[in-house]
């Protein structure tokens, strides 16, 4: 039982999704408790896979008992483990707010949700490039479905871009891919790293091409600069349950480069050593700016909080573009606090937005709000935590990001970090005064919001305080990940036997 | 046949670029798929282009990688959902914005 708990993360969503299929509508309530009750045991699995990792050994599932590298496999060592926990602790905040009625707006969400969480999970697990592909599709499909949920003149538009850009976004990676294995005859990823170290001189240019194009995929997924111009639109207008759940949507592609890059251009590549660094590093501090800009621009919550997915974005990058096992500890940190904060932000946004009426989430004045004192306590957590002030999640991060940079690189990061940080800031002050301070004289009426509505959102905000009280435990926990990274050989040595005895 | 199958793949590649960066749905539809044509084909010619080659590995005979196949069937599969995914996407953005421009201005006449 024990050996197979790896491939659960992606059979569970699975069959579960299956079972969501029966009927388009209708059966609301068996929908409901099966999607909450398999989302809540891939918490499960999730968190015995990360016991299982924290051990520091790599462990490895051969789907068909096929070995590597003929077979397919699904790698677990503590990045993909971290990943999975994130996921499902995510997963459960938007199921459970979704149940509040926002899956009904459409057919077949709870379907489609279990198998977005099966192409996320899937993608983290896989150890082959080419699945690596196939995963992205599935998540994409279901997103792209998801992203329509509801319908409406705004997420059709929304989705046109968002679906358009990520066709050719596949089309890329098939040609990357495809470069990869024409140059060294292999898509395993462990397998890869042993052939980059050996590849002949006359190679090295196809395999720097073909590196360079994936770059370009995954940062089209985690939209650094010039390629980010589909998120703000498609999260801001997507169902709050849904741009929750995409907050990790970008952190899929930010995995991707920190795991393809450590693994096969890590230090035994030679020449093609982190051929990413430079790109990344440059383009990932125009992102920071890029979004600072556009938190203070954005004159709606959702899109303020879709910029703030952004700076985020800029954030981690830099840490890849660092380099140091530091950096990747820090930036790891970083990113559980951003995911789950980002994605708690967009489930308030939407209650806020429902309590105001008409004015929805625009920032503009609108009738008072019924609960609007929870709410603006909650949206106050959320603020600080998501600008990095103390004494909330989000200022360790940053401090561990800051305290990571060295030399030239603190020139570049820190006035740039910090002022994207005072952006955020001033956007989110303004932005909670207006919503909660600046409402017309009135009565109040409404309707009180759903419990499930509270559940989704705080269980996701109380990450920020969390995260404090754990700091210890998961920095550790972080920094030995960044070390397990930052050796690739224990990996490729437990995948392929025969070929590490060889070196 | 290495010549005709590059310059089939470039043509290919170079079309639906073009078409995909048009302002309108339909030309950007046949883009995509254009550009799926041309992946495909990339694929396929990764493993080394071989004529006459065994399907069955066999003693001694030059044979063809089956693993570009398998790839580019996957490639086929994925790229024929999306297609059909992205048409009807295209005719509900047109139905409900009430134009076919990708950023649902009406002005914008290329």
């Amino acid at each position: 039982m024990m050996q197979h708990l790896i491939v659960f993360p992606v059979v569970l969503p699975l069959i579960a999704g299956i079972l969501l299929l029966y009927q388009r509508q209708g059966l609301v309530r068996y929908k409901r408790i099966v999607s909450v009750v398999a989302t809540a045991l891939l918490l499960l699995v999730a968190i015995g896979l990360l016991r299982q990792a924290d051990s520091g050994e790599v462990t490895y599932y051969a789907l068909g008992d096929w070995q590597a590298p003929f077979g397919i496999v699904l790698v677990l060592d503590r990045l993909s483990a971290l990943m999975l926990l994130l996921t499902a602790v995510l997963a459960v905040g938007a199921v459970v707010f979704a149940c509040a009625g926002d899956d009904e707006k459409g057919s077949n969400f709870h379907g489609l949700f279990q198998w977005q969480l099966l192409g996320i999970n899937g993608a983290f697990l896989t150890g082959d490039l080419f699945n690596l592909f196939v995963f992205f599709e599935v998540l994409l499909l279901a997103s792209y479905a998801l992203l329509l949920h509801g319908g409406g003149k705004v997420r059709i538009q929304a989705s046109v871009h968002y679906v358009v850009l990520n066709l050719a976004g596949s089309s890329l990676f098939l040609i990357a891919v495809g470069i990869l294995y024409g140059a060294t005859g292999t898509l395993n990823m462990a397998d890869m790293a042993i052939r980059v170290a050996e590849l002949p001189a006359e190679r090295e240019g196809l395999v720097t091409a073909g590196a360079l194009m994936l770059l370009v995929v995954f940062g089209l997924k985690a939209a650094i600069l010039p390629l980010y111009f589909w998120l703000p639109k498609a999260y801001s207008s997507a169902p709050a349950p849904v741009a929750a759940l995409f907050a990790i949507m970008t952190k899929v592609g930010i995995y991707a480069i920190l795991r393809v890059y450590s693994l096969i251009f890590g230090d035994s590549a030679g020449g093609l050593e982190a051929l990413e660094q430079p790109w990344i590093w440059w383009l990932s501090l125009a992102t920071l700016a890029i979004a600072g800009v556009g938190v203070m621009a954005a004159r709606d919550l959702r899109l303020v909080v879709a910029y703030l997915v952004l700076v985020s974005v800029g954030t981690l990058l830099a840490g890849i573009g660092l380099g140091s096992p530091e950096a990747t500890s820090a930036l790891l940190y970083y990113l559980i606090h951003t995911t789950l904060i980002t994605g708690g932000l967009f489930l308030l946004a939407e209650m806020i937005g429902l309590q105001r009426g008409k004015a929805g989430t625009r920032l503009v004045k609108g009738r008072p709000m019924v609960q609007g004192a929870v709410l603006a306590m909650l949206f106050f957590v959320g603020a600080i935590a998501v600008a990095g002030m103390p004494p909330l999640s989000g200022a360790i991060g940053k401090a561990l990001m800051l305290n990571a940079a060295e030399g030239i690189q603190r020139l570049w990061l820190w006035p740039l970090l910090l002022l994207t940080s005072l952006a955020s800031l001033i956007a989110l002050s303004r932005a909670g005064s207006t919503l909660f301070w600046r409402s017309q004289r009135g009565s109040i009426n409404g309707s009180p919001l759903s419990p499930r509505q509270w559940f989704g959102a705080i269980w996701l905000l109380s990450a920020a305080p969390l995260l404090v009280i754990l700091a210890g435990p998961v920095s550790n926990y972080t920094q030995a990940t960044a070390e397990q990274l930052a050796n690739p050989q224990v990996l490729i040595r437990t995948l392929l036997p025969e070929a590490g005895d060889a070196q | 046949m290495e010549l005709l199958y590059a310059i089939t793949t470039g043509v290919l590649t170079a079309c639906g670029l073009y078409l995909t960066l048009r302002g309108r749905t339909f030309p950007v539809v046949v883009g995509l798929t254009l550009l799926s044509y041309a992946v495909n084909l990339f694929l396929f010619s990764m493993g080394g282009l071989t004529t006459d080659g065994p399907a069955i590995v066999s003693e001694g005979a030059d044979v063809a990688d089956p693993l570009p196949q398998a790839l580019v069937l996957t490639a086929i599969v994925i790229g024929f959902a999306m297609t059909a995914f992205v048409v009807i996407l295209a005719m509900r953005a047109r139905s409900e914005v009430g134009n076919d421009h990708v950023d649902g201005k009406k002005e914008d006449r290329e």
